[in-house]
């Protein structure tokens, strides 16, 4: 099983893969709001990216409140 | 559709729909690729008779109070009419808050009892004003086998044997009570009563009609008082069928289009523009050839949907885009925030006719719906049947704020008759927006006179909301302010929330304090945050019991204050 480090380091590449943004400019305590410059949809839609990678399924409810990439890596590792 | 003109509460009007279609679907509930429920009227009435008898074996009386917590689901539906079917007033209550708003809420509008979902109990179990909880029975749905759920009950085993008793309600009296802001400063909780809602359905129908078969899309939070009225009251009383959908991933959204061939659905301009935006990149796509096929379609469509939507034809011209929203899509709703009309116009040449209207919760919902005959996207449609609207003190270009009178402007803010006097005057809502009717009885929208905000996702901001979240903050004095209450401007979106601050004397604006507002800023909701500060050189107005002078503030600012100076966060 990956390490929570290498979680959040696949979730913060995805990320920068899938909105277009230097993965240099996204660390694990940024807003990815902000950071990604997305709306809450398209917020949703990295979370489906990010279960389809990483083969686990995340409920809408769970990213109420998360704005910061390393919590949205800890809520997949739980389901790792 | 039910003669509504006879009934004097929504709780007998449901009673009938669902005897009068018993053999019609009625809920359809879907996650992601799974359809979990499909409930018939008759099966719903089986559901919800049994629940109701518990409440009222548990104390549960008409004219109490019952609170909703929950997603978009076939459960709240089902306790709502529960709640009607014993009399009760109604509190449903955005399932997106906090968990201590939740809390202030429940505690404001004095709930007996309280419907919510495991995960969000959890959360407000687990709140530092948890003692203060008053409701005493709380049924929590969906909760894991051996979950510990502290003083709730199961919501699935919450029931009982015989036939509850029915209790029949006035027009007058209270159906629910709709909190259409107030979660950090006044709470705002409309009063709505059951003649506001029959009126209101009554409206909204005759404009766009449901019959058993249609399929609505409930998109929208259920609490909302636009998907109450059209994801529940509005088609049940007609024999349709709502959807919902546990997973609102706009992937299981489009699926959702075409497996349940929707018919209508309501949405806010943020989801309208998300769906634009693909659908745009999936032309920018095609080949060039077939893109310039498809430019000229659209272009011909556009001609012959001039006067009114015909949505055989545009079917015809665009099969593929219809068959995307599943073929059967007649309309989509948009509102509770302003919407570009360049977005309305990319949908209507398409054939997708998109309704604009404009309402508040205060009036039950909508006040104007476009009809689209013909298409006007640059309006919000001509009031609905029964809505009186006028523009107070019009300006040399006839703008001014708008005000409503009808059968379903709420009877009054709970607990709050100061503000009620303030909204309500000689009957008639002051909306606090501006507009002015152009000669074919459209009304246009140009801006907002009170200090809020609305989001591209429909929620309402007041910053009186959000200012305690800075609690501490090391300045002297702040206020936060919409721009557009400070600096007027003709024109909606791009609306931003700033803070106005006084600094201790002799202070400066320091790196540590920048930072410390940016960090709280950052723990506010998205929806919720500042865009930016700026610093103002004298001690704020106050009243004499020392509360800030929010008006004269906003206006000595305004004349003293340049735009340009609001440094962003």
């Amino acid at each position: 099983m990956p390490t929570i480090d290498q979680t959040l380091d696949e979730v913060l590449t995805l990320a920068a893969a899938r909105f277009k943004v230097p993965r240099e400019k996204l660390s694990p305590d940024d807003d990815f709001f902000q950071n990604l410059g997305i709306d809450s949809l398209q917020a949703l839609d990295l979370l489906t990216r990010l279960e389809n990678h990483f083969h686990v399924e995340l409920p809408d409810y769970e990213m109420q409140g998360v704005s910061d990439f390393r919590t949205l890596a800890s809520k997949i590792q739980a389901r790792l | 559709m039910l003669d509504l003109t006879k009934y004097q509460c929504l709780g007998e009007a449901l009673r009938d729909a669902l005897d009068r279609w018993p053999n019609e679907v009625c809920l359809i509930e879907s996650d992601r690729d799974t359809e979990r429920t499909r409930l018939t009227y008759s099966d719903f009435k089986e559901t919800a008779l049994p629940l109701a008898r518990a409440l009222q074996d548990a104390g549960f009386q008409a004219g109490d109070r019952a609170a909703i917590i929950m997603t978009n689901q076939s459960k709240w539906l089902i306790s709502a009419y529960a709640v009607m079917h014993c009399g009760g007033v109604l509190v449903p209550l955005d399932y997106k808050l906090s968990a201590g708003e939740h809390l202030a809420l429940l505690a404001h509008s004095q709930a007996k009892v309280l419907f919510t979902e495991f995960h969000l109990w959890r959360a407000i179990t687990q709140a530092p004003a948890f003692e203060s909880l008053a409701a005493e029975t709380v049924l929590v749905t969906e909760a894991p086998g051996g979950a510990a759920l502290v003083k709730a009950f199961r919501w699935e085993d919450f029931r009982r044997k015989g036939a509850p008793e029915f209790s029949s309600r006035r027009r007058e009296d209270w159906a629910s009570i709709v909190y259409s802001s107030g979660t950090g400063g006044q709470p705002k909780g409309c009063v709505l009563t059951h003649e506001n809602y029959l009126e209101q359905c009554t409206a909204l129908t005759k404009l766009y009609p449901f019959w058993p078969g249609v399929r609505y899309l409930s998109i929208l939070p259920t609490n909302h008082a636009v998907d109450f009225m059209v994801g529940f009251i509005g088609p049940f009383v007609c024999g349709a069928t709502v959807v919902h959908l546990r997973t609102l991933r706009p992937e299981f959204v489009r699926d959702a289009f075409v497996r349940y061939r929707i018919t209508y659905l309501a949405l806010v301009p943020m989801v309208l523009k998300n769906l634009e935006r693909g659908l745009r990149s999936k032309f920018d796509e095609l080949p060039q050839a077939r893109r310039w096929i498809l430019d000229r379609l659209i272009a011909l469509n556009r001609l012959l949907t001039r006067h009114r939507p015909h949505v055989g034809i545009s079917r015809l011209l665009l099969p593929k885009i219809h068959r995307a929203f599943g073929g059967s899509l007649k309309a989509m709703f948009v509102g509770g925030a302003f919407m570009e009309p360049s977005t309305l116009q990319f949908f209507y040449d398409l054939g997708v006719p998109v309704s604009n209207g404009y309402g508040l919760t205060e009036a039950s919902t909508v006040l104007t719906l476009n009809d689209c005959k013909p298409f006007r996207a640059d309006t919000v449609g001509k009031p609905l049947a029964g809505v009186e609207l006028r523009i107070l003190n019009p300006d040399d270009e006839n703008i001014g704020e708008v005000a409503a009178r009808s059968k379903t402007v709420m009877s009054h803010y709970l607990s709050a008759p100061e503000l009620t006097a303030e909204t309500i005057v000689d009957g008639w809502l002051l909306t606090g927006d501006l507009g002015r009717f152009d000669p074919s009885g459209h009304l246009q929208l140009f801006g907002r006179k009170k200090n809020m905000i609305v989001t591209e996702g429909g929620k309402n901001i007041y910053p009186e909301d959000i200012e305690n979240a800075f609690d501490g903050l090391l300045v002297k004095e702040y206020c936060i302010f919409a721009t557009n209450f400070i600096w007027p401007k003709i024109g909606l979106g791009d609306e931003e929330l700033v803070m106005a601050i006084r600094l201790e004397p002799g202070a400066e604006m320091t790196s540590m304090l920048e930072e410390d507002l940016a960090a709280r800023n950052r723990r506010l909701p998205d929806f919720k945050r500042l865009d930016g500060y700026f610093i103002v050189g004298k001690d704020f107005p106050r009243t004499a019991s020392m509360k800030i002078k929010r008006i004269q503030l906003g206006e000595e600012i305004g004349k003293t204050v340049d735009r340009a100076a609001v440094v962003p966060l």
